[in-house]
């Protein structure tokens, strides 16, 4: 009987693609891909999240920024579901958050490029490159290469221009 | 009675002691590794190695998270964390070795991924769905891992004479810690019969195949099986987790319940 006094799930789903990431402020959780689902039980505005990675310490305060978020749009009655499976993945980064990571600075992830556990230092030495040709986000060179898997965030890993010598991050895949 | 259920017939405690123990294998490295943070030969390493760190612990939470839920006694995995003694710790002894030099954590974390990555990807088909669940996530992670530790040992197996011998040294040092991670108890043995968990020694052949491959890459010589240690996964530890802990706990033991 009430349901016609709820704000609808689109509307929703709207608030929280103006809720940005608290680590690449860039994007948004939506844009991300990391909100999995926003549906009414009963009262209950139920908000389902994916982790990114499962140590990321950004985890905590994307809840927090989502009841934050919805409260101000006066949801009082939210619940932050957690879901584990299917896993995150950055193909579930859209195209638009791909490109606004690239005009930050940030090269986006190149698809199907995930470690394996094992074959990519051999993948590494047959391609006689270590980048999956990924491109610099400064001067859009393909001539980079790797400095370290790991970067300053759990989702990053460090490469570096050999042409315009930038440093710069790549977003992983996974 | 005759309803089915979608739930393995399973005796609980089992699976807690398998989620323990798989808890405190990430939990313990984490701690290990962690220990490396602000010390590490150069900064996009120490970055690496507090990535991964922070991989661990974070997939400590999902396990012991599960462990408590699975008891149900109301422990959360903060409680199980901090507030157990050693003896009831069921990490592998591996993990609790110390740090030694740059190469030994490298040699320790490769061995350990190599295993890791085969236990993840076996419970990624577990009939538990919250195990599956976990694995599935955990499993991206530990791939690099992998990647990393292993390229590692290959470049510096096969690098100079004095990182050649070093990382020699740690892979006869570390090799006697391997042989646990492929017994089985009665625990596995109830669980590998309900599908749950991959039986133990089912990991053996992956692993050496591995193993054998980077080694063989690194230069480096496989050591001959001899005596194994172990004891870890029923709670006899060597005196390292002793010192772990004192440090890991000291926060919750000196000052119960704190929060910030
Ligand atoms: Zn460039």
């Amino acid at each position: 009987m009430t349901m016609a006094l709820h704000p609808s799930v689109e509307e929703v789903w709207h608030w929280l693609s103006e809720v940005p990431d608290p680590e690449i402020p860039v994007i948004s959780l939506t844009e991300l891909g990391i909100i999995r689902d926003v549906e009414w039980r009963d009262d209950v505005m139920v908000v389902t999240v994916t982790p990114t990675y499962s140590g990321c310490p950004a985890t905590t305060v994307i809840n927090l920024d989502i009841e934050r978020a919805l409260a101000e749009k006066g949801l009082a009655n939210v619940r932050l579901q957690r879901q584990l499976s299917p896993a995150w993945t950055t193909d579930w980064i859209s195209a638009e958050g791909r490109d606004k990571l690239r005009a930050y600075g940030i090269a986006p992830p190149i698809d199907g490029t995930a470690a394996d556990g094992v074959l990519m230092k051999r993948i590494d030495r047959l391609s006689g490159r270590s980048n999956f040709m990924i491109a610099c986000p400064r001067c859009q060179s393909t001539n980079t290469e790797k400095i370290s898997q790991f970067g300053s965030t759990p989702c990053k890993a460090s490469y570096r221009c050999t042409d315009c010598l930038e440093p710069f991050d790549y977003f992983k895949c996974i | 009675m005759a309803t089915a259920t979608l739930e393995p017939d399973v005796d609980q405690s089992a699976l807690f002691e398998f989620l323990l123990r798989i808890g405190d294998n990430a939990l313990i490295l984490g701690h290990r590794v962690s220990e490396w943070c602000g010390h590490a030969p150069a900064l996009e390493e120490d970055i690496a190695l507090a990535n991964t760190a922070l991989d661990l612990i974070g997939q400590t939470q999902l396990w012991l998270g599960l462990a408590g839920e699975v008891e149900g006694e109301g422990r959360s995995a903060d409680n199980l964390a901090y507030l157990r003694d050693g003896f009831e710790f069921r990490n592998i002894l591996l993990v609790e070795r110390p740090n030694g030099d740059y190469g030994k954590t490298l040699m320790r974390q490769f061995l350990f991924d190599a295993w890791h990555y085969l236990l993840l990807k076996a419970l990624k088909g577990s009939a538990e769905k919250r195990i599956a669940d976990i694995a599935e996530k955990t499993f991206k992670e530990v791939s690099y891992h992998l990647n990393r530790s292993r390229d590692l040992v290959i470049r510096l197996g096969d690098g100079s004479a004095e990182s050649h011998r070093r990382m020699q040294e740690a892979l006869d040092d570390l090799w006697p810690y391997t042989g646990e991670m492929f017994v089985g108890d009665t625990i596995d043995a109830a669980l590998a019969g309900a599908g749950i968990i991959p039986a133990p020694q089912s990991l053996k052949i992956g692993w050496d195949e591995i193993v054998a491959d980077a080694l063989s890459e690194s230069t480096l010589v496989k050591p001959a099986d001899g005596y194994m240690h172990k004891g870890g996964r029923r709670g006899v530890h060597t005196e390292h987790l002793g010192y772990i802990l004192s440090e890991l706990q000291f926060l919750q033991r000196a000052y119960p319940g704190a929060v910030w």
